[in-house]
C-alpha cells in the first residue's frame, strides 16, 4: 500500500496553514473528504493511491493545526476562491475531483466554477441539492444509534465499528473525538442549516465527465438524489452500491475503489 | 446582595406519559399532542402575575429569559415580557433585569439594543441588561445561526449594542456578520453609556473569562443547586483574580430552586413539582445540547479529556433532589441556613431565586413568595452591602436603596 507524507501549506495570504496528505503515484487525483474527518476515509485513499497520485485536503479548520481556520473562510466564493489557490499551489492545473458527502459538493462546485480545471469529477453520495419531498437527514444533529443507521446498510457491520469505536490509546481517543466533533462544525459552517446553498444553480456549467456513485440505503441524502445530480449534469452516469448507504467508500471500498478506478481510467 | 425573583414560564400541565413520549423537553414535543393555548396564555398571564407578586413582596430584581421550541420555558420574546413588568411595577424599587435576548439570533442586533432601551425608558432606568449566547438549540436549531458562529457573533453584536446605546455620533457598522450604514438608535436608554450588563454562562470557559475580562457580570445558569457550585465558585475567583480585577461579590450570580414551607415537614409539597421540572422539562439529550461548534475548540478538548458523567435526572426520586442539594426546600430557618452557607462560599452578590418551578400552581407560587420574602429575605439581604457597592445594578436604584436604608437606620 502506497505511504502517504503530509505536505504543509499555508495559504489565505498567509492566514490559513493546512496539511495535504499525498500519496502513490500515477495520474493526479483530489480527494475532498466528508464531514466527519479525513481520518476515516485513509484506507480508501491508499487504494486509490496504488494507481494515481491522491492529494487530499483538509477542509478549513479540520487540520492537525490550524483550528480556528474555518472563521476565515466565510462563504462558498471564498472556499472556491481558497481551493483555487490550493491547487495552484500543488501545481495541479487540470486534475481529476473526487469527493465524498460535503466533500462531493465542494468537488462538485469546483467544477462547475472553475471548468477546465476539473479533468473528471467523480461524486460519491454528494450533498448540495434539496428536495421537499425528501428532505436531507441533518447529520450534525443525530443521535448515536440513528446516526449509525443513517451513514451504514449494516450500523452493526465491520465498517460501522471502525467508523463509531474509539482508538484504545486514551490520547488518540481524545484526538478521534475531537477531530469527529470539529470537521462537522468546520464543515458544517457552509452548509448549515439546509445544505442547498446554490448547487442547483451551478451544477449545469460542469462539463468534465462525470460519475455519480450512490449508496443504495443511504439514509442521509435518499438515493433518488442521484438522478436529481444526474440530470444537472450532461452526459453524467450514475452507479449505485448495494450493502452501503451514506459511506459506500467505507462500506464497499473494493467497489467504490474499482468504480473509480475504471472511470478514470477509461 | 441582591435576590432576584427568576421565572422560566414552563408548561404547567404535561401530560402523565411525557417521559414515556419524549426524549426531550426541546424542539421534539408536539404543540398540538401537548399543549393548550388557552392554557399557555393562562401561564403567561399566571407568571406576569407572579413576577409582579414577588415585586411588592420585596425581591430586588424581576428576571424574563428567552427560549424556543421547547415545554421547559417558552418567552420567546422576553421584551413583551421585561415591557409588561416594567410598566406593572412603575414607581417600584424593583430592576427589571432580562437575561435576555439572545444576541447571536436576533438580527440585526441593534433590534436587542432598542427594546433594551424601550424597557429601560419605560422603567425609568431599572433595566439590568442580560445578554446569553442562547442555547445551542435555541440559536442554531430553531433561528438557524451557523453553530461555529454563535459565539463571534455574539461578541460582535454586543460590542455594536454598546455602541449604538452610547455614540453621540451616527456611525456606520462594517462588521464580519452585520452591516449597518447609519446606526443612530432611538431611543437610548436612561443609563448611559449602558444599563449594567449581566453574561449568563453554564460553566466556567471562555465566555467567564470573556465576561470578566469586560468587567460585566458573570450569572452562573445552571440548576444543580449552590452546594454543588463549589468548584464553579472557586473557578470563577481565580479568573477574576488572574484577570486583575477586585473580588466584588456582585460581579458573580448564581440560580437556585427554592421552595419555602411553613415547617420542615411540608417540604414534601414541592415534590412533584421539583420532579416535574427535572424529569420532564430538564431533560434534553446530548445531541441537542452538544451541536458541533457551538462548543469553541479548546473548551471541545478539554470536555473530551475530562468527559462529565452524565446523570440520568428522570432517575432521580424528589428525595435525591433534595439530598445532592439540586433544590432547596424546608422551613424558613432551613432555606435561609443552606442559602447563607452556599452564598458566602461562593462569595455571590446577586442570587437568582426560581420560586416557580415545574407545574407549581400559581397558589402554591405566591405562599413560597410570601413566606421567601417574609422570613428568608431579610436575612441575607444585608450581606455584602457594607464592605461593597452593587456596580452591576441599576443606578437609581442603587441610590433609592441607600436612602431607605438610611431612613430605616434614622426610625430606629
Amino acid at each position: 500500500m502506497a505511504s502517504f507524507e503530509e505536505r504543509p501549506v499555508r495559504l489565505w495570504q498567509g492566514g490559513i496553514e493546512t496539511e495535504i496528505e499525498i500519496g502513490g503515484s500515477g495520474p493526479p487525483l483530489v480527494y475532498f473528504h466528508g464531514p466527519w474527518g479525513l481520518r476515516h476515509d485513509r484506507a480508501f485513499i491508499a487504494s486509490l493511491a496504488a494507481t494515481h497520485r491522491v492529494y487530499a485536503p483538509k477542509h478549513p479548520g479540520t487540520g492537525r493545526t490550524d483550528h480556528e481556520a474555518a472563521h476565515k473562510i466565510d462563504n462558498w466564493l471564498d472556499l472556491m476562491v481558497y481551493y483555487d489557490e490550493l491547487l495552484d499551489v500543488l501545481g495541479l492545473e487540470r486534475v481529476a475531483l473526487v469527493g465524498h458527502s460535503f466533500g462531493g459538493l465542494v468537488a462538485a462546485e469546483l467544477a462547475a466554477t472553475f471548468r477546465a480545471r476539473a479533468a473528471r469529477l467523480v461524486l460519491i453520495d454528494p450533498v448540495g441539492l434539496w428536495r421537499d419531498d425528501l428532505p436531507v437527514t441533518n447529520w450534525m444533529v443525530l443521535e448515536e444509534g440513528k446516526r449509525l443507521r443513517a451513514l451504514f446498510a449494516d450500523p452493526a457491520g465491520a465498517a460501522a465499528k471502525r467508523f463509531s469505536v474509539p482508538p484504545d490509546d486514551a490520547a488518540a481517543r481524545v484526538a478521534a473525538q475531537v477531530e469527529f466533533v470539529w470537521a462537522q462544525a468546520c464543515t458544517g459552517k457552509l452548509v448549515w442549516p439546509i445544505p442547498d446553498k446554490g448547487l442547483k444553480k451551478h451544477l449545469h456549467r460542469v462539463a468534465a465527465p462525470t460519475l455519480i456513485i450512490w449508496g443504495k440505503e443511504d439514509g442521509i441524502i435518499n438515493r433518488a438524489y442521484a438522478g436529481e445530480f444526474a440530470s444537472r449534469i450532461a452526459g453524467s452516469r450514475v452507479e449505485l452500491v448495494d450493502g452501503a448507504a451514506h459511506m459506500p467508500h467505507l462500506e464497499a471500498p473494493e467497489t467504490v475503489a474499482r468504480l473509480v478506478r475504471g472511470f478514470l481510467e477509461g | 446582595m441582591k435576590v432576584c425573583m427568576f421565572h422560566l414560564m414552563p408548561y404547567r400541565d404535561l401530560p402523565a406519559d411525557f417521559t414515556q413520549r419524549y426524549n426531550s423537553a426541546y424542539i421534539d414535543p408536539g404543540w398540538f399532542d401537548v399543549a393548550d393555548a388557552d392554557k399557555v396564555g393562562q401561564y403567561y398571564n399566571w407568571t406576569l402575575d407572579e413576577m409582579v407578586y414577588a415585586a411588592k413582596a420585596g425581591m430586588h430584581g424581576l428576571c424574563t429569559n428567552q427560549h424556543h421550541q421547547n415545554v421547559y420555558g417558552f418567552m420567546a420574546n422576553p421584551s413583551l415580557m421585561g415591557a409588561t413588568l416594567a410598566k406593572l411595577t412603575q414607581g417600584q424599587d424593583v430592576a427589571i433585569i432580562q437575561i435576555g435576548s439572545t444576541l447571536p439570533s436576533t438580527s440585526p442586533p441593534t433590534r436587542v439594543a432598542e427594546e433594551y432601551a424601550m424597557i429601560d425608558c419605560i422603567s425609568g432606568g431599572r433595566l439590568v441588561a442580560g445578554f446569553p449566547t442562547g442555547l445551542p438549540t435555541d440559536a442554531t436549531i430553531s433561528n438557524g445561526v451557523v453553530p461555529i458562529d454563535q459565539r463571534e457573533r455574539f461578541r460582535e453584536a454586543l460590542s455594536l449594542v454598546v455602541k449604538a446605546w452610547s455614540s453621540k455620533e451616527t456611525f456606520a457598522w462594517n462588521g464580519k456578520h452585520y452591516q449597518l450604514p447609519m446606526v443612530n438608535l432611538w431611543p437610548r436608554p436612561i443609563q448611559q453609556p449602558h444599563p449594567p450588563i449581566w453574561i449568563p454562562g453554564s460553566g466556567i470557559s471562555s465566555t467567564a473569562e470573556y465576561v470578566v475580562e469586560r468587567d460585566d457580570c458573570f450569572c452562573s445558569l445552571n440548576y444543580f443547586g449552590i452546594r454543588n457550585a463549589e468548584a464553579v465558585g472557586d473557578r470563577f475567583w481565580e479568573l477574576v483574580d488572574k484577570k486583575g480585577r477586585d473580588t466584588n461579590p456582585f460581579r458573580f450570580s448564581f440560580l437556585q430552586l427554592i421552595g419555602v414551607s411553613e415547617t420542615d415537614a411540608e417540604h414534601e409539597e414541592y415534590a412533584r413539582h421539583a420532579e416535574y421540572f427535572f424529569h420532564n422539562l430538564l431533560s434534553t439529550p446530548s445531541y441537542y445540547q452538544a451541536i458541533p461548534g457551538c462548543i469553541e475548540y479548546d473548551a471541545l478538548q478539554l470536555a473530551m479529556q475530562n468527559p462529565a458523567r452524565a446523570v440520568n435526572l428522570r432517575s432521580l426520586s424528589y428525595k435525591d433532589l433534595v439530598d445532592r442539594g439540586f433544590v432547596i426546600t424546608g422551613s424558613p430557618k432551613r432555606v435561609r441556613e443552606q442559602l447563607l452557607d452556599g452564598v458566602k462560599r461562593l462569595r455571590l452578590g446577586h442570587l437568582l431565586a426560581l420560586l416557580h418551578f415545574g407545574s407549581m400552581p400559581t397558589e402554591l407560587c405566591r405562599k413560597n413568595i410570601d413566606l421567601f420574602c417574609r422570613e428568608v429575605l431579610p436575612y441575607i439581604e444585608d450581606l455584602w452591602d457594607d464592605e461593597w457597592e452593587d456596580r452591576w445594578w441599576p443606578e437609581r436604584l442603587r441610590q433609592k436603596r441607600k436612602v431607605a436604608a438610611m431612613a430605616g437606620a434614622a426610625a430606629s
